[in-house]
Order: structure tokens, then sequence, then C-alpha cells
């Protein structure tokens, strides 16, 4: 049995399998049927949410992997002295990116070694730029060295720093040694307070704008407008295809009244005292040189400022920032006598035979002033108290002036107020008089302040522009134009005009060419077939008591009078006024030889008695070159 | 014998749904290698579907039947040819898939995925009543896991799995009982999470990225998330032939292989996507039909085997290339760029085809 049952069911079995062969399991096929129904269902929901539902999404993902916008910086125009040659210039230069888009923040440590970044500065500057749009990359080196170049060339694959981008961009060029740095000023990128203040609103986070002199004044028109490309990147970074290309609009090169003959005579002139020249024209107003001291290297500004280099700066007791030439406001000393004799005339409190006898002093008010020459000038007369600078004659004129009138002819030639100079900072100087004493001491004036002032001492303080300005005008019979470095012929401004008795500035003019040309004190600056007139200045810095008391201690170097020449030529027609100012000079005779290589330099130039200095540009020496006629020793002082 | 095998029976829709997928996958291999090193891979693929053809005639030929008959030695010359791998193998990219035969660089795994086919065919098929025994189960698994686990040490633990979906659709068609579906899916869920110490690390990185794509985004889950860009970004109609920012530009990693449903759904957009998927779903009806019509069981399971492991690599490559399924390298059948895959997709289209050649036999 057991047998038969086992072939019957064999034989069963193989009946119902061939049965069921074909329909064997066909409701789970059908299953799996709807399962891959589902699977595909599955799968195309999924396309429709990636590509119908959200089109522009992804869209601009895919534009933000492969578009990439670079930006192209606008070169800044150059600056150039009077002839065209170039004073300030640009040269070609690397400048590394921060693509902040790609940045991985644990790439930065790495970055900031690789190229010799403290990794703090880093991080901050970067959080200066959280607020910009983060496909604006930031400028996180300039001026990169072959070395650093080599490095972010060799590292700037997807595996290692992709965030690192490189492009080429102008950077400024200053001459060396601080060649008209004052007068030109530097360029730095816009700080985080700037931007605040409503002068620098207009510039965004990372620009570099000029923050002083005529970088800074003229720093619409010489800046430039910035370009940028957008192109197409793949993934290793490599550029395939430029989508738009807004070129940089360069800025406009910013043609100066500087001459560079001039400006190089002065400097070396001058030499490392601490001082300021300035040489005008006072027909125009155009300012021929400008020179201060100590000087300082604008080419350290030219990126971002190293912090060590900017306390240095800032720490020097010598204020090299400060341009002495519209900023130093100082006593004028006897430089101011011109004036004093020119109110005096036309006043009318004294004529030409105005005499006045000098023992060496005289007593005012109860208190005696002494004349700077001990025993006295004797009898003297306008001619010879300007041509050797009396000052008993002065405190006369003071005297019978007063206050109010020597104020008011010392504002209407130029003291007290700016001049309108096209630099920044510029400085007022001060003109006492009883109602400034009120107004800035609340006190009342003291009579004897008056016969100070009369020799330009006391309270009274001009710029060696003013000095050079008032002067000018005077020279010119009272017109002066508005000093300036850029001539602007759409925005004329009309000169300040005096109407003074044209005997009465020829006299004072006499006595100044007596000064230069007679038994004066100013004989240094005397130039042959050149009629120079001028004045010195000797101005205490204090009062003479003090320095008596100070004597021999290390401080009296301080306190050592500044030697101050004011001189202008021809005396008929005048071309150029010049003005040296040697700090702590001591003697104003120190101050004349300035005057003098300055005059002559112009003069050999009119006469085409030398050869000009070649331009500045493009070199990275700027070294203002010996000029023939100037005496060794001066050269020697500037190295 | 002759008489069956004429050209009226032969499944010609299921061939012409082969040949339009090929030929799209063609195209797209061009224009996703364009300016690149891989330019002349499309006519390389022109020549593997050449070939890939001849095989399939040449299996189609053969009585499955005696195919059948044969896959104990089958199944021993795929353990030697996995075996050898570590021999022999070709490192390529961290892993040791390919033997070179012939001038020929061959990746085993994708020929052993024949073998498992036809040997959970064998096995069920010979099984004489109408539930799963435990015993069978187990010997059934154990003879799957064997060359498994050689694959997963290449390691290349995508093709491996890719022979699970066969033994699972296998054993519920032979009646696997839901006691020890349970048993298996509980045993599973205790045992993933300690298996997942012993994956390796990119493995891993793969299946966290895949959990969450942006917590890396420039290393594991960069290439899911610049492939879910490139699909988005094509839109409804695709950016054009050659025209795909992503794949161009090469933002989309290996765009002719793993990825090159992703650069076909930036170029052509979700029109594009629809009628590949639909022609893939036809394609993988008409297997299911051969199934359902087939002569005997042993032809079911192997089409039925054919079909899980269509439906497996479909769900799992279109699932990664749009951030639904973790990245784990297996290729698009009969689209992506490869030699082997080609080859053994075409095989098994062929093993469909003999099977519905003998369904008027006996």
């Amino acid at each position: 049995m057991p047998v038969l049952d086992e072939n019957e069911s064999e034989r069963l079995h193989e009946i119902r399998r061939l049965h069921e062969d074909s329909k064997f399991a066909s409701a789970k096929m059908a299953v799996f049927q709807y399962i891959a129904v589902a699977v595909f269902v599955l799968l195309i929901i999924r396309f429709w949410d990636l590509q119908v539902r959200n089109p522009g999404v992804y869209q601009e993902m895919a534009d933000e992997n492969r578009i990439r916008s670079v930006p192209v910086l606008a070169p800044r125009g150059k600056i150039l002295d009077r002839d065209g040659r170039v004073i300030v210039d640009n040269h070609s230069s690397f400048t590394l990116l921060l693509n902040r888009e790609t940045l991985k923040p644990e790439h930065l440590r790495m970055i900031a070694e690789g190229l010799d970044l403290d990794y703090d500065q880093l991080l901050s500057r970067l959080m200066k730029f959280r607020k910009r749009p983060a496909y604006e990359p930031v400028i996180i080196k300039q001026e990169l060295t072959p070395e650093e170049v080599t490095f972010v060339e060799s590292h700037r694959d997807p595996g290692t720093f992709p965030e690192l981008m490189l492009i080429r961009a102008q950077r400024r060029l200053y001459p060396k040694n601080g060649l008209a740095a004052h007068a030109v000023g530097y360029v730095g990128e816009v700080s985080e307070a700037e931007l605040d203040s409503p002068d620098f609103a207009k510039y965004q986070q990372g620009q570099i704008v000029g923050k002083d002199g005529l970088e800074r004044q003229y720093n619409d028109s010489l800046m430039g407008v910035d370009g940028q490309r957008r192109v197409v990147v793949d993934n290793m970074g490599r550029e395939r295809q430029v989508l738009d290309d807004k070129p940089a609009v360069p800025g406009r090169d910013l043609e100066t009244t500087l001459d560079l003959d001039l400006q190089a005579v002065a400097e070396l002139s001058l030499g490392d005292r601490p001082g300021a020249v300035v040489a005008l024209d006072p027909r125009s107003g155009e300012v021929l040189a400008m020179v201060s001291r100590p000087a300082f290297d604008p080419n350290l500004f030219a990126g971002r400022i190293r912090s060590k280099d900017w306390n240095a700066l800032l720490s020097n007791p010598q204020k090299p920032l400060l341009n002495r030439a519209i900023q130093a406001q100082l006593a004028p000393g006897s430089t101011f006598k011109p004036l004093m004799a020119l109110a005096g005339l036309e006043a009318g409190v004294i004529t030409d035979d105005f005499h006045v006898h000098c023992p060496g002093g005289a007593s005012f008010y109860g208190h005696w002033y002494a004349c700077h020459l001990k025993h006295g000038h004797g009898d003297i007369e306008l001619h010879r108290a300007i041509e050797q600078s009396c000052d008993v004659y002065f405190y006369n004129v003071g005297y019978r002036l007063g206050i109010d009138r020597i104020a008011k002819y010392a504002e209407l030639v130029g003291y007290g107020h700016k001049t309108g100079i096209d630099l920044p900072h510029e400085a007022d100087g001060i003109v006492p008089s009883p109602q400034w004493a009120m107004r800035n001491y609340h006190r009342k004036w003291y009579a004897g302040e008056t016969i100070s002032v009369s020799i330009g001492q006391g309270a009274v303080t001009v710029t060696p522009l003013q000095l050079a300005y008032a002067t000018g005008g005077m020279a010119m019979g009272g017109v002066w134009e508005r000093p300036h470095l850029v001539r602007d012929p759409m925005h004329p401004v009309a000169a300040h005009k005096v109407e003074f008795n044209p005997d009465n500035v020829e006299k004072v003019i006499s006595g100044m060419y007596g000064v230069v040309n007679e038994a004066g004190t100013g004989t240094r600056a005397r130039l042959p077939g050149i009629t120079v007139c001028g004045k010195t200045g000797t101005a205490q810095v204090a009062s003479a008591g003090l320095v008596k008391a100070m004597e021999g201690s290390h401080a009296a170097a301080d306190f050592a009078n500044n030697a101050w020449f004011v001189g202008f030529a021809p005396r008929e027609h005048p071309e150029i006024v010049v003005v040296a100012l040697v700090q702590g000079g001591g003697e104003s005779t120190v101050a004349v030889p300035v005057v003098r290589d300055v005059l002559k330099a112009y003069f050999d130039k009119k006469g085409r008695r030398f050869q000009p200095l070649p331009s500045l540009a493009g070199s990275f020496a700027p070294q203002p070159q010996p000029v023939a006629f100037l005496r060794p020793a001066a050269l020697d002082r500037t190295r | 014998m002759a008489s069956y095998r004429t050209f009226r029976d032969f499944d010609w829709a299921l061939l012409i749904i082969t040949f339009v997928i090929c030929a799209i996958g063609v195209l797209q291999i061009f224009s996703a290698t364009l300016d690149t090193p891989w330019r002349d891979a499309w006519w390389k693929q022109v020549v593997w579907i050449a070939f890939g053809l001849v095989l399939m005639w040449g299996i189609t030929l053969v009585d499955y039947h005696t195919l059948l008959g044969r896959v104990p030695i089958f199944y021993g010359l795929s353990l030697l040819g996995l075996v050898s791998t570590f021999v022999i193998g070709r490192r390529v990219f961290g892993s040791q898939r390919w033997i070179v035969i012939a001038g020929f660089r061959l990746q085993v795994s994708e020929f052993v995925k024949l073998v498992i086919i036809l040997l959970i065919a064998w096995y069920l098929s010979d099984l004489r009543s109408e539930k799963l025994e435990v015993r069978d189960l187990l010997k059934l698994g154990g003879l799957v896991a064997l060359p498994m686990v050689l694959v997963i040490r290449q390691p290349d633990l995508g093709t491996a799995l890719t022979y699970l979906p066969v033994l699972i659709v296998g054993v519920i068609l032979a009646g696997l009982r839901w006691q020890h579906a349970a048993v298996i899916i509980v045993t599973l869920a205790l045992v993933l999470p300690v298996g997942y110490y012993f994956l390796r690390d990119y493995q891993k990185a793969r299946l966290l990225s895949f959990v969450d794509p942006s917590r890396d985004p420039k290393g594991s889950g960069y290439q899911v998330i610049q492939s879910e860009i490139a699909v988005g970004s094509g839109g409804i109609w695709g950016q054009g032939v050659t025209r795909g920012t992503q794949t161009q530009l090469r933002f989309l990693p290996v765009p002719h292989t793993d990825f090159i449903f992703s650069a076909f759904a930036e170029e052509h957009g979700f029109v594009g996507v629809v009628v590949v998927l639909g022609l893939y779903f036809l394609l993988l009806m008409q297997v299911v039909q051969n199934a359902q019509m087939a002569p005997d069981r042993a032809g079911m399971y192997i089409c039925m085997g054919v079909a899980a492991l269509l439906l497996f690599h479909i769900l799992v490559n279109v699932g990664m290339v749009v951030g639904r399924m973790p990245v784990t390298g297996i290729p698009l059948p009969l689209m992506s760029s490869g030699g082997s895959n080609i080859w053994s997709v075409f095989l098994m289209l062929g093993l469909v085809n003999n099977v519905r050649l003998h369904r008027f036999v006996s």
C-alpha cells in the first residue's frame, strides 16, 4: 500500500504540476506587477518634485555651481606734475581673493599659514564682510610675492583650497623717500568707521579709497569704476566661458600744478630737518612745490597698512603724517612785519619819514620789549626797519595801529582763515583780537599782547601756505588767487582783491628787496640777475624766560626758535613766492638758502639752464636725481 | 527541436524596447563624455551592445533545461571566478572586481547574477511541495550567501545586494511561510545594526550621507546633491543634449556610468524621464508576462528572477539619482556605460527569450 500510495501521489502530483505550471503563483506575480507599478510611480513622483514643482530652485543652484563673478579692479588714475611727468603710478600685482561660497572654515588656518597671514585678523576680516552677499569674494592679501603666487596656484584645486582666487590688480606706486607725500596723500582700504561717515558712505567694504591729500580730495575722479566678469567654471574651478565682461573704467589721471623739479629741489634742500616748503605762483595760485618734513612712505598704505607701521607713524612725536605746509600753525615772527608795514601805511599811522630810535628795546605799558639786536638799530625808518627787521620800529607801528586794525589787515591778506587750497584738513591759523580772546578764553585782551603781535609773536599763528599766499598777494599789489594743486577751469574761483595804494605796496616791497639785496637779514637768498625780495623770521616757540630756565636740559632743543623765510621774485612782476620753515632751526638764516634753491631752480628752468628730471613712472626706485646746481652738502643730508 | 526556434516566436517587443533604451543610453553617454578622456565610451558601448546581442542569441539557442542541468558546474565556476579576482584581479577604485580574459576586463560578480538566477530556478523547481520547508530555505540561503560574501569582500556591497531580490522573489513564489518570513525579518532587524559596524568607512559614510546629504556637502553627500541639482535643473523639457551644465562641467560625478540617469534627466527633463521610465516599465512587464506564460516552474522562476533583479537595479540606481537611495554604485541596466553589465543584462534577456521559445513544447 505504501508503495501504491507513493506512486499514486507521484502521478497525481505530476498531473497537478503540469496543469498548474502556467498558472502557478500567478496571484503572486500580479502582486509583483503592482509592486513594480508602485516603484515607478514613486520614482516619477520624485522626479515631478525635483523637475516640475520648483523649476527655478535647482536651476539657480546649478548656476551657483558654475557661474562665478570675478571683480575687475579699476586702476586708479595716475598723478602727474605740471609737465605731465608721473608722480604717482600704478603697478601690476597679484591680489588674492577668498570665495566665500566655497569656503571651508577649517581651511582658514592652513591658508593663513601658507600666506603668512595672521589667522585672527583673517577671521575678523571675514566677519566684517558677513553682511555682503556671499558671491562677492573678499580680498585677503595684496601684492603677492612670487612664492605666494606659487602657493596659491598649487593649492587652488578643488581637493585642497578651492576658495582661493587670484586676480591681477593695479596697485599704487608712490615715489620713494616720501617725495611729495603730503601733497599727494595716500590710499587705503576704507575702514569700518569711515563707512559710517557721510564722506565715505558711498564706498563699499573693501574698496581702496584716497585717505589724505590729493588722493582723497580728487578720489572720485581718480578712482574709476570697478568692473565685473561673470565666468562659467567647471568642477575644477577652471574658466570655461566668459558670460559677460563689464570692463573696469580706469580712473582719470590727475594733472597737478606741482613741478617735479622744484619739488625735488625743495625736498633735497630742506633735507631731514622738520619743517615745510611751499612754492606758489602768485599770478594763478598754482602750487609749484609742497614739502613737509618729516615725511612718511605712502607705499606703506598702498594696500592695507600693517598695524606695526601704522602705530609707528602715529606714535612718532614728530608727527610725520602732519602736512606742515597747510597744518602747522606757528608764530610767523618777523615775516609778519611786511604786513604790519603795509597796514601802517594804509591806515596812515606811519609815513616815509616816520622814524624810530631803537636803543635795543622799548617800553610799552610798563613792560620792556627787547629788539633782537641787543645794542639797537639806532635811528631807523621803514625801509631799513624791514631790511634789518627792527622789532622796536614795529612795536611802535603796532602800538599806533591797535589790535583791531592789525587783525583787520591780517585777515584781509589771508591770515586767520583757510586759503581754500584743494587739500583736506587745512588749518585756519590764528589772528588774535579782543573778540578772539573773549570767544576762546573768556578773558580780556591785554594791551601788551598787541606789541607782541606786531612782530609776529604772541597768539598770532600762520601756516606756511598762508604766509606764501599772503606775501604773494601783497607782492601782486593786492590780488590773491586761491592756492590750488589742480587746475579746475570749470569752476573758476574769483581772486580776492584789495585796493592798496601802489606806493605803499612799493615801499614794503622795497624793504623786502633790501632784506636780500642790501644790508638785510636774507642776503643769502641773493641770485645774480634776479630781483629776489624776501623777509626772514625767527619765531620763538616759548617765552624767553622759559628758554633760559630750560637751558642745558635735553628739552631745550624743543624750544629752539623756528626759522622762517619768505621770498618772491622778480620784484616787479612776481612769478613765484616761496616759504621755507625750519622748525627748531634757530636763526632765520637757515631757512633762507632753501628758498634760494627753489627760486634758483625756478629761474634756471625757465632759462633752460638745467636738465629737467625724468618722469617717475614705472620705476620702483624713483629717487630724486641730484640736480647740478645744488650744493653737495644738501645732497648728503637727504640720505 | 528546430520547430520552436522560429523568429516569429521571438519576443520582438522585448527586443525593440531593449534597443530603444540602449540607443538612448548611447546618446547620453556620448553627450556626457564630450570633451573628456572618456569621449570614445559611446562607441565602446555600441560594440558591447553588439556583442551582447550575439551572447543573447547564443544563450537562446541552448535549451534552458540543459543550462539548469549544469547549474552545479556554473556555481562552482562562479566561486572559482570570484576567488580568482582576489588573486589575479585588477584593483580599480580601491576594489578588486575585475579579471582580464582575452583582453576583456570582466566583472565576475555581474555574471554571477545569471548563475544565481539559474541556481534559484534549478533548486526551487525541483521542490515537490506547495510550501517551502526550513531545510530548503536554509540550503538555498546558504548557496546564495556564499558568493554574496565573496562579492562583499571585494568589496562591492551594491552588486552583492542585487542577488537578494532574486532569492526573495524566488522563495516567495515557491511558497514561503509567513512564520518564516517573520523570523527572517526579525533576525535581520537585529543583525543589521550590528552589521553596520562591520561596514567599511566609505560604506558608512555613504549610508550616513544618504540619511542627510547636507552633512558633508563636499564629500559623500556631494554626489547626491549635485545629482539632485542636475535632475532639478532639467525642468520639464530638459536643457537639451550636451547642454546640461551639471553634466558638461562635470559637477555631476561619473555622468556616463552610475549617474547616467541624472545626466539624462538634466538634458531631457521630466518628459524624457517619464518616457524612459515608461520603457523600463514595459520591459519589466514584458518579462513578467513571459514568466506568466512560462511552460514550467523553472522557466517562471528564471523570468521572475530576471524581473526582480531588473526592478531592484532600476529602483536603487534611479532612487540614488534622486536622493532616495544610498550611493551603492550599481549601474542602470542597458544605459550605464560598462561591458560586463550590458552583457549580463543581455544574457538575462536571452534567458527570458529562451523560456518564451519553449512555451508550446511538450
